[in-house]
C-alpha cells in the first residue's frame, strides 16, 4: 500500500493558539478513497486541508506527497506536486477574478502545464472537461463569472480540477454555498470522479449527511484533535465518541418520526479557554470522569473500523500506529 | 393552512381568526429589463401560534416575502399589488407613524445576517433598552434592567451577558440576543429570514429551539424562512415551497414531507441525502428562471418530469385540494397524489400522465 | 464597428452613466479649445505690450486685455494647455512611481514594504506647499517641465498606499489561490491577476493626483516661483494680483482663469466618480 499523501504528527499552532495537534494520516494511492474530515468551525479542518494543498507549512511534522517532503522538495517536484493535488474551494464567487472571462481558469492550466499541444487540442480538452461535470461549453465559455449562477461556477471549478487529471482533490465544503438542488449533482460528479477516474477525494465538511452519502471513511475533528475516524457506516450510523453523538443527534432530519434530538442542548458552544491537559471535549461531556480532565484520550478502538478518543472505550484495544487511516475500510 | 372540519376557500382562510393574512401579494423589482417579478400573487394565512416554514431556493421570492411583511422592501423593488393585514389591520395602507409601532411592536423580524447588525461599539444591555424604550413610556433604571435580564434569561442567555459587547459572544450567543432584542416588546408575529444559515449545527439546534420556547411563551406566530426542508420540517407545523416567486405547494409538515403533491416539492424532498441508509444522489437538473419576461405556462414546467402540454400554456394558480392543503399545479384537482413518474422521454405530451 | 457596438453595449449595460460622459465631455472640450484655439489667436498677443492695455471684453478683444497689454483670451488660449501639461507630467510620474513602490510594498512584505511605507507616511505629513516653495525657490531658471517634475516629486505617496493596501487584499482573494494551483509564477500572479483588478484605483489615483498637481502648481505660480516667461493660468493669476486687478475692478483679468481652473476640476471630479461604474462590472444592477 503506496502512500499517495502522509501527514506525519503535522501540528498547526498560531501563537497560542493550536489549530491543529499531532495528526498523522496517510492516504493510499493504490484504492483511491473518499474520505471525509469533518468537524464545526474550529475544528481544524480547514487548516488540514491547507496544510494537505501546500499552502502552508505545518508548525510540527511533516507532509510527505509520494514519499517526498513537501517543504524540500525541487522545483520540478513541486510542479508536480501543485498539478497533482488540486483543491474545489467553498466560495464559487471569489474563486474568479471578474477581470477575465471563466475561460481564464480553464485556459491557464493547460497552457501552463501543457496539456495540449495546440489550441485545437486544449478546446476539445476543456469542452470535455464541462460536459463531464454536465456544463455546456457553449452556454459557459465566453462569459463572465457574473453572468453564471453559483451552481454553474463550482461546477467549472470541479471541471479545472478534473482538467489537470490530478491524484488527489481536496475538496472544502465544495456545496455549502450552492442551492440545495445542484448540491446533489455536484457531490454526484465528485463520487463519479472517484469511481470512474480513480482520483482521491478528500471531502472537508460540517455536513455529516452529504459526507455520509458520498464517503467512505470520515474522521471528526473537535479542536484540532480526532474525536473520532473510521468507515461513514460505523462513525455517522453508531456513533460512539460523546462529540460524534452530539453531532449526529444535531443534525435536522426531514423526518417526523425522528423528532430532534429531544433533550435540550446545554453548552451548545465550546467555553473560550481549554483545559490545560485533559480531553478537549471536558468542559462539554456529559460522561466526563476525573481522567477525563487530566489526560488526552487515546484512540480507542471499539470496534474494527473505528476509533474514538473517549474514555469511556478504554477497556477496548489502542490504535498502536499513529496513522489514523488504518482504520479506513478499503473500496 | 391548518387543518379544520369545513371546506376552505382558495385563499386558505383559517376559521379561527388568523392573525395575518396575506393576499395576491405581488413585489416587482426594476431592472434594466423590466420588472422581475420577485413575488407573483402569493397568498398565505396565519393562525396565532402557528409555526409556518416557507422553503425555497435563491430566487424563490422567500426574502422578499419577508421584508414586504413590515413595508421594508428597498428600491429597486416595490409592492405592487396585494393586502397584508396584521391582526385585521391593512399594513399596505398604513401611516408612516402607524408602520413604526406596528414594526417590533407586532411583527419582529430577524433578517438574514443578524449578528452582524448589533451595533459592535455599544454594549448589549444598551442595544435592548434602545429598542425598548424607543417605543414604551419610560421605564425606571431598574425596571428596565430587569426587563433586560428577563428577555436574555427567555433566550437562554445569562443576564451577566447584558454587559458585553458584540464581539465578546459566540455566533450563536450573538443569534440569541438579536432574538431577544426582536421580541422585547412581545410581539404577535414573528418572522425569521434564515437565522441559523451561518451557525455550526449544534449550536443550530440550541438556537432554534430557544426560538421554538420564545414563541410559545409569546403565543406569537412565527414564519421560518430557509432552504434546509429537514430545518423547517423539525420546526414548522405547515410548510409552504416557493418557486419562482410563486407559493406552488403549501400544507401541514407532514404531508408533505411523506405525500407531496407538486413536482417540485417531491423533486426536493427526494433530492434530500439521507443519513440512514446509501443511495444515488439526485438533484433537479436545469435552472430556476429568469424572473424577468417570464414565458407562459408554470414557471416549473421546463424541469418538471410530470409536465405535458397544457403546462406550456397556461399558467397554474394555487387552488386548495384538500383541508389546509394547497397546490398550484396542472395535475390537480382530479386525483390526490402524484401518479408515478413518467419516464423522461415523454416530458411535454398533449396529456396529463 | 466593434468599438462603437461595445460602447453601446456598455451603455446600456449602465456602465457608463451620464457623469462620465460629461467629466469626459468637459475635458475634451477643453482639450478642444486648446488644440483649435491656436488657430484663432495671434500668439504674440501674449506677450506684454502686444494691444492695448486694460480694455474690458469687446469685439476686438472677446475676453479684453491686461495691465500689460497681453490679450486674456491668446493667455487662456495657450495657458490652460501649459497648465495642464504640467498636471498630467506629474500625474503620470506621480501614479508610475506610486505603481511601483505599491506594487513593490505590497507584493515583497517584509523589510521593503517596511522601508517604503515609513518613507511614503513621513513624507505624507510634511507639508508639501511649504517643501515645494523652498524647492521652487531654489531653482535659477524655472520652466513648466521643471516645475512639473518639482510637484511631481511629492506626488507619489498617496497612491502608493492605495495600491499597497489594495495588493494586500487581492493577495488574499481565492481567485490568487487559484491561479497558483493553475501553475501561475509570482510574477504572472502580480501583473495578470492582480494589476487588471487594480485598474480602478489607478485611474482613480491618477485623476486624484492630476488635480491635486495642477492646484500645487498653480499654487506655487500664484505665488510667482513659477515659470514667469511662460504662459499658464497660474502666472496670469499671479499678474492679476500684482496688479490689484481685484480692486481696480479688472475682474476679465481674473475671472476667466478661475472658470477654467474650475471646469477642469469638475471635468476630473466626474470623470473619477463615473470610472468606478465603469471598470466595476459586479456594480452592474442585475437583470
Amino acid at each position: 500500500m503506496s502512500p499517495l499523501i502522509e501527514l506525519q504528527s503535522t501540528a498547526k499552532t498560531y501563537g497560542s493558539l493550536t489549530a491543529l495537534d499531532d495528526i498523522t494520516l496517510s492516504l493510499s494511492e493504490d484504492a483511491p478513497s473518499m474520505t471525509a474530515i469533518a468537524g464545526e468551525s474550529g475544528s481544524g479542518k480547514t487548516t488540514l486541508a491547507r496544510i494537505m494543498l501546500g499552502f502552508i507549512p505545518p508548525s510540527r511534522g511533516r507532509v510527505l506527497y509520494r514519499g517526498k517532503d513537501v517543504v524540500k522538495m525541487t522545483a520540478a517536484e513541486r510542479r508536480q506536486f501543485r498539478r497533482e493535488v488540486q483543491p474545489v474551494f467553498q466560495d464559487p464567487f471569489d474563486v474568479f477574478n471578474p477581470f477575465y472571462r471563466i475561460d481564464h481558469v480553464l485556459t491557464t492550466p493547460v497552457r501552463r502545464y501543457g496539456l495540449a499541444r495546440s489550441d485545437t487540442q486544449a478546446r476539445k480538452l476543456i469542452g470535455e472537461a464541462l460536459s463531464r461535470v454536465g456544463l455546456r461549453p457553449q452556454d459557459t465559455l465566453g462569459r463572465f463569472p457574473h453572468e453564471l449562477s453559483g451552481g454553474q461556477r463550482q461546477r467549472i471549478m470541479v471541471a479545472r480540477a478534473v482538467l489537470l487529471k490530478p491524484r488527489l482533490i481536496v475538496a472544502d465544503e465544495p456545496v455549502s454555498m450552492v442551492d440545495a438542488s445542484l448540491r446533489a449533482t455536484i457531490l454526484d460528479e465528485l463520487r463519479t470522479l472517484n469511481r470512474e477516474l480513480d482520483i482521491s477525494i478528500a471531502y472537508i465538511t460540517h455536513d455529516l449527511t452529504t459526507a455520509f452519502q458520498i464517503c467512505d471513511n470520515i474522521m471528526i475533528l473537535y479542536r484540532g484533535a480526532v474525536a473520532e475516524a473510521g468507515s461513514v457506516e460505523r462513525v455517522i450510523g453508531d456513533p460512539k465518541h460523546p462529540y460524534s453523538r452530539l453531532l449526529v443527534s444535531s443534525i435536522p432530519v426531514p423526518d417526523l418520526s425522528k423528532p430532534w434530538g429531544g433533550e435540550e442542548v446545554h453548552n451548545a458552544e465550546p467555553p473560550g479557554s481549554m483545559p490545560g491537559s485533559g480531553c478537549l471535549f471536558a468542559p462539554r461531556c456529559p460522561h466526563a470522569t476525573e481522567i477525563c480532565w487530566k489526560e488526552r484520550p487515546s484512540k480507542f478502538l471499539p470496534d474494527r473500523h473505528r476509533l474514538a478518543a473517549c474514555f469511556l472505550y478504554r477497556d477496548t484495544p489502542v490504535l498502536n500506529e499513529p496513522n489514523i487511516a488504518t482504520v479506513f475500510r478499503q473500496r | 393552512m391548518t387543518v379544520s372540519a369545513q371546506p376552505i376557500p382558495a385563499a386558505g382562510f383559517a376559521v379561527a381568526a388568523p392573525i395575518l393574512v396575506v393576499q395576491a401579494l405581488s413585489v416587482h423589482y426594476d431592472t434594466t429589463s423590466g420588472p422581475a417579478k420577485a413575488v407573483n400573487d402569493v397568498s398565505f394565512s396565519l393562525r396565532p401560534g402557528e409555526r409556518l416554514g416557507l422553503i425555497g431556493e435563491s430566487g424563490s421570492g422567500k426574502t422578499t416575502v419577508a421584508t414586504a411583511l413590515m413595508r421594508l422592501t428597498r428600491a429597486p423593488g416595490r409592492i405592487v399589488a396585494g393586502s397584508i393585514k396584521l391582526d385585521g389591520r391593512e399594513i399596505l395602507k398604513m401611516t408612516p407613524r402607524e408602520l413604526r409601532e406596528t414594526r417590533l411592536r407586532e411583527i419582529a423580524l430577524i433578517p438574514q445576517g443578524a449578528m452582524s447588525s448589533l451595533n459592535p461599539v455599544m454594549r448589549l444591555e444598551d442595544q435592548i433598552v434602545d429598542a425598548i424604550s424607543a417605543r414604551m413610556h419610560r421605564m425606571s433604571r431598574t425596571d428596565l434592567k430587569q426587563r433586560v435580564a428577563e428577555l436574555l434569561r427567555n433566550v437562554g442567555l445569562d443576564p451577566a451577558v447584558a454587559r458585553r459587547y458584540p464581539h465578546e459572544l459566540s455566533g450563536g450567543m450573538k443569534q440569541r440576543a438579536v432574538m431577544a432584542i426582536a421580541t422585547s416588546l412581545s410581539p404577535k408575529l414573528i418572522v425569521a429570514d434564515e437565522p441559523t444559515s451561518a451557525l455550526d449545527v449544534v449550536v443550530q439546534r440550541q438556537v432554534m429551539q430557544t426560538l421554538g420556547k420564545l414563541q410559545g411563551g409569546l403565543g406569537a406566530a412565527v414564519i421560518l424562512i430557509g432552504h434546509d426542508l429537514g430545518l423547517i420540517a423539525q420546526f414548522a407545523d405547515t410548510v409552504g415551497v416557493m418557486y419562482a416567486g410563486k407559493i406552488v405547494e403549501s400544507g401541514p409538515v407532514r404531508q408533505m414531507i411523506e405525500a407531496p403533491r407538486h413536482p417540485y416539492t417531491k423533486l426536493l424532498v427526494e433530492s434530500l441525502p439521507r443519513i440512514d441508509t446509501k443511495q444515488a444522489l439526485i438533484g433537479i437538473p436545469g435552472l430556476p428562471p429568469r424572473l424577468v419576461d417570464m414565458p407562459p405556462g408554470c414557471s416549473f414546467a421546463p424541469r418538471c418530469p410530470y409536465a405535458f402540454d397544457r403546462c406550456k400554456r397556461e399558467t397554474t394558480a394555487l387552488q386548495a385540494i384538500a383541508p389546509g392543503q394547497r397546490v398550484a399545479c396542472h395535475l390537480y384537482p382530479g386525483r390526490t397524489a402524484l401518479p408515478p413518474r413518467p419516464p423522461s422521454d415523454t416530458m411535454f405530451k398533449d396529456v396529463a400522465p | 464597428m466593434r468599438v462603437l457596438s461595445g460602447f453601446r453595449r456598455s451603455h446600456t449595460q449602465g456602465r457608463i452613466s451620464g457623469t462620465l460622459i460629461l467629466g469626459v465631455s468637459i475635458l475634451l472640450v477643453i482639450v478642444l479649445c486648446s488644440v483649435i484655439g491656436p488657430f484663432f489667436v495671434n500668439p504674440h498677443n501674449a506677450h506684454v505690450g502686444a494691444v492695448q492695455p486694460r480694455r474690458p471684453p469687446s469685439a476686438q478683444f472677446l475676453l479684453g486685455t491686461d495691465s500689460q497689454g497681453r490679450d486674456m483670451l491668446t493667455l487662456l488660449i495657450y495657458g490652460t494647455p501649459n497648465t495642464m501639461k504640467m498636471g498630467l507630467i506629474a500625474g503620470f510620474i506621480g501614479v508610475g512611481l506610486g505603481l511601483f513602490f505599491g506594487l513593490l510594498a505590497g507584493s515583497f512584505g517584509g523589510i521593503v514594504d517596511a522601508m517604503i511605507r515609513i518613507l511614503a507616511d513621513a513624507l505624507l505629513t510634511l507639508p508639501a506647499i511649504a517643501i515645494l516653495v523652498i524647492i521652487a525657490g531654489n531653482v535659477g531658471h524655472m520652466t513648466t517641465n521643471i516645475m512639473a517634475l518639482v510637484v511631481a516629486s511629492l506626488s507619489w505617496m498617496f497612491t502608493t498606499r492605495t495600491i499597497r493596501a489594495q495588493v494586500l487584499t487581492i493577495r488574499e482573494r481565492s481567485y490568487v489561490e487559484v491561479a497558483r494551483v493553475n501553475g501561475e509564477s509570482a510574477f504572472e500572479i502580480l501583473f495578470k491577476e492582480i494589476t487588471p483588478n487594480l485598474l480602478p484605483f489607478i485611474v482613480a489615483s491618477f485623476v486624484g493626483t492630476v488635480g491635486s498637481a495642477i492646484l500645487a502648481v498653480i499654487g506655487l505660480e500664484a505665488l510667482g516661483l513659477g515659470a514667469l516667461e511662460e504662459t499658464t493660468l497660474g502666472n496670469t493669476i499671479y499678474w492679476s494680483q500684482q496688479s490689484a486687478a481685484v480692486l481696480r475692478g479688472y475682474w476679465w483679468w481674473w475671472g476667466p482663469p478661475i472658470v477654467v481652473i474650475a471646469l477642469i476640476f469638475l471635468g476630473l471630479f466626474l470623470t473619477s466618480i463615473g470610472f468606478d461604474r465603469f471598470a466595476n462590472p459586479k456594480l452592474i444592477r442585475r437583470t
